[in-house]
């Protein structure tokens, strides 16, 4: 599964690790994150993330 | 104005904001600084510059050194005004200067000064990409989101010199330039201020930070942050104090926050501080009618347990806590222990309200809110003294 990267902050979402403080469950593929998840790091939208 | 040596041929030629007294919304009651460095060897580099009013003060403590038009590398670690507001003016006066920032930076600044940056040379720095000064060298590391995306460090390994900008930053204005000479406590309460109204959002970032310091075995017995005192004495307790605070680890003691109406809510806050003394447990009662919010928030940053109380007025919450959540829900404090309280006429939604607002940061409430209807009784209050009690058994 791809990770992407975060354009604002560098944070890199891996779905291996998901973000399960936030709701998301390791395992979870990029598709899957909900639209309204933010970056952990700082808070931006899944609009400005990247494939990495 | 005079430049202060922090190291031999390494000076302090910031500025010095005395009656700064509002800070993007931040109660600046010290006042604070915009510390910019300056390293003379056998090439000259100035790290950070000051907020634009403090212009003139900077370029007249770099001329007690140099002639500024000497200077070869300007490093802009962070891009917000208050440190590069000054920049253009520099620019001006060091012709043949290379510009040093993180990538984030070089945009950053960009779209700052659009005008200007079009005419500066950029060296656009990664991790690890270092500049030799002759006897020094300088060693630069990106620390996004500590605390914004072009967020650097700068770090003198010759000299065990970390100028890490904003981070462990203090507004605290100052006739002295270091920790021993002004004192531990009110520079360890002002970090603290600084940390829980700047940097707790960005909690995780710190953590990557310490973490890189400790893997690339970063050595320093110096912190010259860009703000506030330079740390010499305590630097190991701010480092761990850092990553107390940035893992949300908290004392074991109980704030009240609340703010009143006809003194209903205030009746009950104060039945909470009773009970809470009763336990031996430390605990402070905080209205918000009297104390700004970004002290507020240091003492929510400090406290596990964390009672709030607002009545109901117009079915919401009142406006000064309205304004609390509304800034803890940005800064984000985390691993705390809640208990929510107010009185009310008719409706009762307050109680609600905050509730919501905590459990959307993640807070666990053992206990459903109290609200009590106009008037508190004696037995309504004595039922709220179970309930603290209840909360704070095994707290101790």
């Amino acid at each position: 599964m791809k990770k992407y990267l975060c354009n604002a902050c560098g944070y890199v979402y891996d779905p291996a690790e998901g973000d399960p403080d936030n709701g998301v469950q390791p395992g979870t593929a990029w598709e899957d994150v909900p639209h309204d998840w933010l970056c952990p790091v700082c808070g931006v939208g899944k609009d400005e993330f990247s494939e990495e | 104005m005079q430049a202060r040596e922090i190291k031999p041929g390494i000076y302090w030629v910031g500025g010095i904001d005395w009656n700064l007294r509002n800070f993007h919304g931040y109660s600046t009651d010290k006042g604070s600084t915009y510390n910019a460095y300056l390293i003379v060897d056998e090439k000259i580099a100035l790290i950070d510059t000051v907020k634009a009013n403090l212009t003139q003060e900077l370029i007249s403590r770099i001329r007690k050194v140099v002639d500024p038009a000497r200077i070869d590398y300007v490093i802009s670690n962070h891009i917000e005004m208050d440190h590069s507001g000054a920049l253009p003016a520099i620019m001006e006066l060091t012709p043949h200067a290379t510009l040093v920032t993180s990538p984030n930076g070089d945009k950053g600044l960009h779209a700052h000064y659009p005008k200007e940056a079009c005419r500066w040379k950029f060296k656009v720095v990664q991790q690890g990409d270092t500049i030799s000064l002759g006897k020094r060298t300088l060693q630069f590391l990106p620390i996004p989101m500590v605390h914004w995306p072009d967020s650097m460090l700068t770090y003198v390994p010759e000299e065990k010199l970390l100028m890490p900008n904003d981070a462990f930053g203090q507004h605290l204005a100052s006739e002295f330039l270091f920790d021993d000479e002004i004192g531990c406590s009110i520079v360890r309460e002002q970090a603290a201020k600084y940390y829980a109204n700047i940097v707790l959002p960005y909690s995780k970032s710190v953590q990557t930070l310490l973490t890189q310091i400790q893997k690339m075995k970063i050595e320093f017995d110096m912190i010259a942050p860009s703000h506030g005192v330079v740390i010499r004495k305590n630097v190991k307790e701010l480092v761990s104090l850092y990553n107390k605070w940035s893992t949300h680890q908290s004392d074991n003691k109980v704030l009240i926050l609340y703010d009143t109406m006809w003194n209903s809510t205030e009746k009950m806050a104060e039945t909470i501080q009773l009970a809470v003394e009763e336990m031996n447990i430390p605990c402070c009662r905080t209205s918000l009618t009297t104390t700004h919010i970004s002290d507020v928030i240091t003492r929510v940053m400090e406290s596990r347990y964390i009672f709030i109380g607002s009545p109901t007025l117009n079915n919401q919450v009142l406006p000064t806590m309205a304004s609390m959540l509304s800034y803890m829900q940005g800064l984000r404090p985390r691993n705390k222990i809640g208990f929510v309280f107010g009185s009310y006429g008719w409706g009762g939604q307050a109680p609600k309200l905050i509730e919501e607002s905590l459990r959307a940061l993640g807070w666990e409430l053992p206990l459903p809110p109290m609200a009590i209807k106009y008037i508190p009784t004696e037995e309504s209050l004595d039922e709220l003294r179970t309930q603290v009690t209840k909360i704070l058994t095994g707290a101790k």
